[in-house]
Formats: structure tokens, C-alpha cells, sequence
């Protein structure tokens, strides 16, 4: 448990709003999550196969990826027989340890933007309709803003009505150009275009939007990919960053959301959106511990600054909080 | 398609049992478990599946399966029976109110497709009820929602009310249904702004609209792809507003769409319709039966079968058929039969419907492009009468003029021809015989046009 440990202090001492947020966020999360496992483990006098199967569901239903679950009861079965342990109390501390663990396997990964200096960054938004692409680049554009930066979107959706006009409401609103077309028109030579522009303007960051498309589409897909040859085209090393918008209700798909989408543009990082209003955040261990794509922000509410950036410790705290401050006893 | 993994998992499930006369508990006991896996795996909500699997497990056990001498079978037809069941018994229906205008709210969660298919809904009601609605701009929030509708209603030739974003919803939805009254449109599509199930300002706003609006319909929109909190974004909207039904979005991806079976055994409410596609007439009433038989594997053969009564022309289907067996079938046949085929819809979608379809190795993931079809039918177009009569005269000449034509490689034509002439033979061996039951991996389609 000396992980808990190290981590309690790490948050205690960086006591700022944004744990706070975290915390709020994921409050649900916790509730259910490790309140569900407390109470089963309160309900059980013997470690039993139903015993198990009760915890797998719990699982299940945080949207841990169905896979991980299955592998995660597996060492625990075999942990358990190990230390030949009978009391449903002596689980608890090894389901934290194996979270961690599983949570770990991901490598220590950064979940900072791989940002140019002195040069045009260029950051590739791709995923699925409706996880929340258009917004997540609102709230992206606006704290580069802050941060002194200058910033210029490019309208890629050019399918979806009114997109064009979504992007660029946030545009206004936070005060940023956007690279645009006639509804229809090729998203690539929308890229070609915004490129040059944010080329001549001398920008540092261009943030490319594109149309929602489900990852069975292949044809769709591969539309994705020349947006992307596009883009290396014109500036080598570029993008710099592709970021996949992934829903936080979603449930096992969003794993093959991931999978195909990083086959095809290479994806180098995940946002989870509305992550505020669900109840699960499981999906993020399954991700990383699958497939290896550090998530690197977290929407955690409609403002323009409800955009955070992953912070995995954090996340874990928020997620496992009552075992954290239980380690303190 | 939807649920393509659950499908193929049952039937290993199933294929283990089927050699055996006779079924143990034991043998249930392990069945059950991979159902169950199968079904949580697929995002079914742990509770329902946990009640099915008790119910599935409860009849097998009982005499109906052990009795049997086709056990396998029984099994299925249980599931079968259950899965139906479970997610709700008939066909629904859209509501009439007998004071007209009939009011139709639209609400789910961001993102879940509310406004598409209320684009997609009002042209259902026009195309095959005959009704003229006016879609109401509701979504005061996210920013261009407004133009969204818009934009949908001119595409759709629809009118959209609209009072831009500084009016409440309340009075939005006020004014549009005395305007609907004034010029006489019979229903009123409300699309609301997505808003979260926890979120009480919002929620209260909604429940201001339908104290208001008095709807006779509350649509909850749904995402497919939503994991185990499906039911719990349903049960809470359904507890606030009332639901009547529930539209399930983007099930044309791959996902397994278990919230589908969940929703409607947790919160008794019915699917009405199924959105599959961006395009706007790809919405689809929900048929309860076939889902569950895609889900089983066994082809959503009558989808398939009313698709094509609504679409192919019988007579020349019957005049297909003749020359089909005098194998005087030619290019222009099969331009023909490939024009019909496309009424049918995409047929990668047609595929999946068909029974069996998964099984065979390499269909699961086929796609079908629709240009390279197009680019079919150029090249079929660009030659003379003569050539599609007599594809035997085409020498290297024509064939690079009906490249040209067709703005096609020659290498095209030539592939075109060859699995024209492969497809004549297949018809000659078919005619010659009953096609019988495929045989194991003997079963080749017969063209691909690709």
C-alpha cells in the first residue's frame, strides 16, 4: 500500500483547485465504484466464487474494458489462493494493489502536448460523432490563449450541419481565427488551407477539427488519413499531436474506438469528455492497459476552463480516494 | 453490425452442445456462464443479465431442455424467446394526438444524436405518414445547434421555428406550437439540448417544457455505443419526464449495443426507432424479434425480404430469373439487377442481414464501396448496345475506348469481364442443380464487383 502512501502526499501537499475538480468530478465514480466494493465485501464471510463473480460485476460496471476485468479476477484468484486467504477484509488490499498494478503496466507516459517551440505546433483532433471534438478544441483554444499563445482553428468538419458554425462561435468567443470552407468542401484542402494561413500569420498553435465518424467506415477512415497525409505534407514532423475525443459514457466500443483509430492516424493521446456527468471512468485503465495511449486531458464540465489536463495520480486518487484515506488509519 | 460479437459467441457457445444427444446441468450450467460473459461483454447492463441468465438457466434445467432430443436446439429457441422478451414484446408506433398539433420532445444526454434524428423523424412522418411537421430549435446552449436544425430543415425542406438563443426553451416551445396551431401543422418536433441526468437546473427545465408543451411523445436519444450507464442516464430521465420511447443512435457502428436490451428491461420503455446512418432517411422502426435473432446469429432475414418487396420489381425479377436459367443473362442484366440491388440500401447493411453472413470467413469485415460499384456501372455504360449483348467482341480497341469512356484503367474493364464471365458460369451450375445448404467453407460468393 506504499503506493497509496506516496500518492497522499504528493496530492496533500498540491492542494489545489484542480484536485478539487478531480475529486468533484469523479465523485459519482467513487461512490459507486469503491462503495459497491466495501459493501461487498462487508456482505461476504468467505472469499467464494460468487464472491468473485460479485466483484467482476462491479468492475463491469465501472466500464472497465470487459478484457481487463477478466484478467484482473484472474490474478486475484490466483493471489488469493497464494496467500491462502479466506476473509473477504484481507481482498480489499489486493484489488488496490492489482488496480494499481494494471493502471501502472501503461509505462510511465506523459501527458504533456508535445509542443513546438518557436514554431507551428499542429494538434489533430479525431473520433466518433458526439463524443465532443468541437467543444474540447473551444476549451483547448482558450487556454493556449492564456497561456500567450496564438491560436488559429481549422473548420474540418465540413459535414455536419452547422459544425462550421459551432467552431467557430468558439472561435469568437475565446477570441481566435477560424480556418474555414463552404460546407461540403474537402476537408484536406480545408488542412492545406488553415496551414498556409497559420503559416503567414506566424501561429503557434493550429487546432484541426474534423468530422465524427464511427471507426467502421472505411471509407470515412481513410478520408481521416488523408487529412493527415495533408498535414505531414506540408509540415514535416507534423501533426504534432493527434488527439482522440473519447466519450466517457461509452462503453466497450470505445476500446475499438481507440484500436482503429490509432491504426489510422496514429493517435498520440486521448481526451475523455463528459466525464462530469458519468458514473464511470473505468474505460481509461482499460485503455492504457490495452493499448498503451496515455489519455492526457479530461472534460470535466461544459466552461470554457472545465478542460483538464490528466493528471493520473490524481485520477487514481479521485477514483480510489476512500482506500487512500483508509491507508491513513 | 449491432450485434455481430454477441451473435458469434452464442453460436460457440452453442456449437459445443449441439454434437451432444444429451445435456447434462452440468453442460447448462457452463452455457449460461458464456452467455453470460457474452452479454456483459456486449454492455448489457450486469442486472439484466443477471435476470436473464436466472430465467435462460431456470427453463433449461427444468424439463423443456434435458427431455429434449435436440437440446442445442432448445436452447436457442429459449434465448431466443427470452432475448425477445426482454426487449419488449411488439412494433411501436409514433402518436396521434386527437387535438392536433401532436407534440414530440426530443431529450438524451451531449452528443447522442437528438437533433439528427429529429431531422431524421420529421421526414419519416412526411415520407410515410403523410404528415407536415415543424421542428422547433430548442437547444439555446451549445453553440450553432440552432443552425444545426436549420441547416437540416432546408436540406429536408422543413420549416424550423426558431427565436435565436437569448429566449428560454419554455417560450420557444410556447410560440412554436401556437404557430403550429395557426398554419395548421400536425406535429411538432421539440429538440431540447443534450443536458445531463444529474444535472437538476436542466432536468427542470425540461420538465417546465413538458408541463407546458404537453407532449404526447417524450423521445429519450440514445447512443448505442453508451457502456453500463445506459441505464442509469434511462431510469433518470425516465423518472423526471416520463418517457414514452427511445431512440437508439449509431448503431451502424460495430459496437455490440447491449444498452438496447437494458434500457427497455430496466425502464419498461419501449424502442421505437433505430438510427443508422448520418443520412436522413437512415432511421428504422425497432423490431424487437429481428434484433434478437441478428443477435443469435440467424440473419435478419425479414428486414431483408421487406426491403425487398418494397424496392425489386417483380417482374423483372421473374424475367431475371428466365434468363438466369437459359443463361441469356447480359451486361445489361446486370446493370439492371445491380441498380436494383442499390435500392435495397448499402449493402454492406444488406449483408449483415443475411443468415449465416458472419459465418462466412472474410464477410465480417468486407466493405463495400459504393463508388467502386459506380465505377462498375460507368464502365458497363460506356459500351455499345452490342458489346453488353456480346461482351465476346470486346478486343483491346474497344476496351480501351470504354476505359477512356468511363474514366476507368483498362485493367478495370478487364476485371469487370472476367468476373461477369465467372458469374455467368456460377448461374449455369446453379441452374444445373438445387443450390444446396452451403457446405463447410465450400460456399464462395458469387461476384465481387470490387
Amino acid at each position: 500500500m506504499s503506493f497509496f502512501k506516496k500518492l497522499k502526499e504528493k496530492i496533500t501537499k498540491s492542494t489545489d483547485n484542480v484536485t478539487e475538480k478531480f475529486k468533484d468530478g469523479l465523485a459519482k465514480t467513487r461512490d459507486s465504484f469503491s462503495g459497491k466494493v466495501n459493501d461487498l465485501i462487508a456482505r461476504y464471510r468467505k472469499v467464494d466464487e460468487e464472491f468473485f463473480e460479485e466483484l467482476e460485476e462491479i468492475l463491469i460496471q465501472a466500464d472497465v474494458g470487459f478484457d481487463t476485468v477478466m484478467k484482473l479476477i484472474d490474478e486475484l484468484k490466483f493471489e488469493v489462493k497464494r496467500r491462502n486467504i479466506q476473509d473477504p477484509a484481507d481482498v480489499q488490499s489486493v484489488i488496490s494493489e492489482k488496480l494499481v498494478d494494471i493502471y501502472n503496466a501503461g509505462e510511465e507516459q506523459s501527458s504533456d502536448l508535445n509542443i513546438q517551440q518557436g514554431s507551428l505546433t499542429v494538434i489533430l483532433f479525431v473520433g466518433v460523432n458526439g463524443v465532443g471534438k468541437t467543444t474540447t478544441i473551444g476549451k483547448l483554444a482558450y487556454k493556449f490563449k492564456s497561456e500567450g499563445k496564438k491560436v488559429l482553428l481549422a473548420a474540418g468538419d465540413t459535414f455536419r450541419a452547422g459544425a462550421i458554425d459551432q467552431l467557430e462561435v468558439w472561435g469568437n468567443r475565446v477570441g481566435v481565427e477560424t480556418i474555414k470552407q463552404a460546407e461540403g468542401s474537402d476537408p484536406a484542402a480545408v488542412m492545406f488551407d488553415a496551414i498556409q494561413a497559420a503559416k503567414s500569420r506566424n501561429a503557434d498553435i493550429l487546432l484541426c477539427d474534423t468530422a465524427g465518424r464511427l471507426q467502421n467506415k472505411v471509407n470515412l477512415m481513410k478520408e481521416l488519413e488523408k487529412v493527415k497525409r495533408v498535414i505531414e505534407r506540408e509540415i514535416p514532423g507534423a501533426p504534432h499531436e493527434v488527439l482522440l475525443v473519447l466519450d466517457a459514457t461509452t462503453g466497450q466500443n470505445a476500446l475499438v474506438q481507440a484500436k482503429t483509430f490509432k491504426e489510422a492516424t496514429n493517435v498520440t493521446g486521448i481526451v475523455l469528455s463528459k466525464l462530469d456527468g458519468t458514473a464511470k471512468g473505468g474505460i481509461v485503465l482499460a485503455i492504457r492497459n490495452e493499448l498503451k495511449i496515455p489519455v492526457k486531458f479530461v472534460g470535466l464540465g461544459e466552461k470554457m476552463d472545465d478542460l483538464q489536463k490528466f493528471d493520473p495520480e490524481k485520477y487514481v486518487y479521485g477514483l480510489f480516494a476512500e482506500q487512500i484515506e483508509q491507508t491513513d488509519e | 453490425m449491432a450485434f455481430e460479437g454477441l451473435a458469434d459467441r452464442l453460436q460457440n457457445t452453442i456449437q459445443k452442445i449441439r454434437g451432444k444427444g444429451k445435456v447434462s446441468e452440468a453442460d447448462v450450467k457452463e452455457m449460461m456462464r458464456e452467455v453470460r460473459l457474452a452479454l456483459l461483454e456486449a454492455d448489457v447492463n450486469f442486472k439484466v443479465v443477471k435476470d436473464f441468465v436466472r430465467k435462460v438457466s431456470e427453463r433449461a434445467v427444468g424439463q423443456e431442455v434435458l427431455k429434449s432430443l435436440t437440446p442445442g436446439q432448445q436452447i436457442i429457441k429459449i434465448v431466443n424467446e427470452e432475448l425477445t422478451a426482454l426487449m419488449g414484446g411488439e412494433q411501436s408506433k409514433i402518436a396521434v394526438s386527437n387535438r392536433p398539433p401532436t407534440v414530440i420532445m426530443m431529450v438524451g444526454l451531449q452528443g447522442a444524436g437528438k437533433t439528427t434524428t429529429t431531422g431524421k423523424l420529421s421526414l419519416l412522418l412526411r415520407k410515410k405518414y403523410n404528415r407536415k411537421p415543424l421542428l422547433v430549435a430548442a437547444d439555446i446552449y451549445r453553440p450553432a445547434a440552432i443552425k444545426q436544425l436549420e441547416t437540416l430543415g432546408k436540406q429536408l425542406d422543413m420549416p424550423v421555428f426558431s427565436l435565436g438563443d437569448q429566449v428560454s426553451p419554455v417560450e420557444i416551445a410556447r410560440q412554436a406550437i401556437e404557430k403550429a396551431k395557426e398554419e395548421h401543422h400536425d406535429y411538432v418536433l421539440i429538440d431540447t439540448a443534450g443536458r445531463l441526468h444529474v444535472d437538476e437546473a436542466l432536468m427542470g427545465e425540461l420538465k417546465d417544457i413538458k408541463e407546458l408543451a404537453k407532449p404526447d411523445e417524450i423521445f429519450l436519444v440514445v447512443d448505442a455505443m453508451t457502456g453500463q450507464d445506459a441505464v442509469n442516464v434511462a431510469q433518470s430521465f425516465n423518472e423526471q419526464l416520463g418517457l414514452t420511447g427511445v431512440v437508439l443512435t449509431k448503431l451502424d457502428g460495430d459496437t455490440r449495443g447491449g444498452a438496447a436490451l437494458s434500457i427497455r428491461a430496466v425502464t419498461q420503455t419501449p424502442i421505437k426507432f433505430i438510427g443508422l446512418g448520418e443520412k436522413m432517411d437512415a432511421l428504422e422502426p425497432f423490431h424487437p424479434e429481428r434484433m434478437a435473432s441478428r443477435i443469435l446469429g440467424m440473419g435478419d432475414v425479414l428486414t431483408l425480404i421487406e426491403k425487398a418487396q418494397a424496392s425489386v420489381d417483380e417482374q423483372k425479377a421473374k424475367e431475371l430469373e428466365q434468363k438466369m436459367r437459359t443463361a441469356t443473362f447480359t451486361l445489361d442484366d446486370f446493370l439492371d439487377q445491380l441498380g436494383q440491388v442499390r435500392k435495397l440500401g448499402p449493402l454492406d447493411e444488406l449483408l449483415k442481414m443475411m443468415p449465416g453472413a458472419n459465418k462466412i470467413k472474410g464477410l465480417n469485415n468486407l466493405q463495400i464501396d459504393e463508388k467502386q460499384i459506380a465505377h462498375v456501372e460507368a464502365i458497363i455504360k460506356s459500351m455499345t448496345k452490342a458489346e453488353k449483348t456480346h461482351p465476346e467482341i470486346l478486343n483491346s480497341n474497344r476496351k480501351r475506348r470504354i476505359a477512356k469512356g468511363s474514366g476507368r484503367p483498362v485493367a478495370e474493364v478487364n476485371r469487370l469481364l472476367k468476373q461477369f464471365e465467372d458469374m455467368k458460369k456460377m448461374m449455369k451450375q446453379m441452374s444445373g442443380m438445387q443450390m444446396k445448404a452451403k457446405k463447410k467453407g465450400g460456399f464462395k460468393f458469387p461476384f465481387k464487383p470490387f
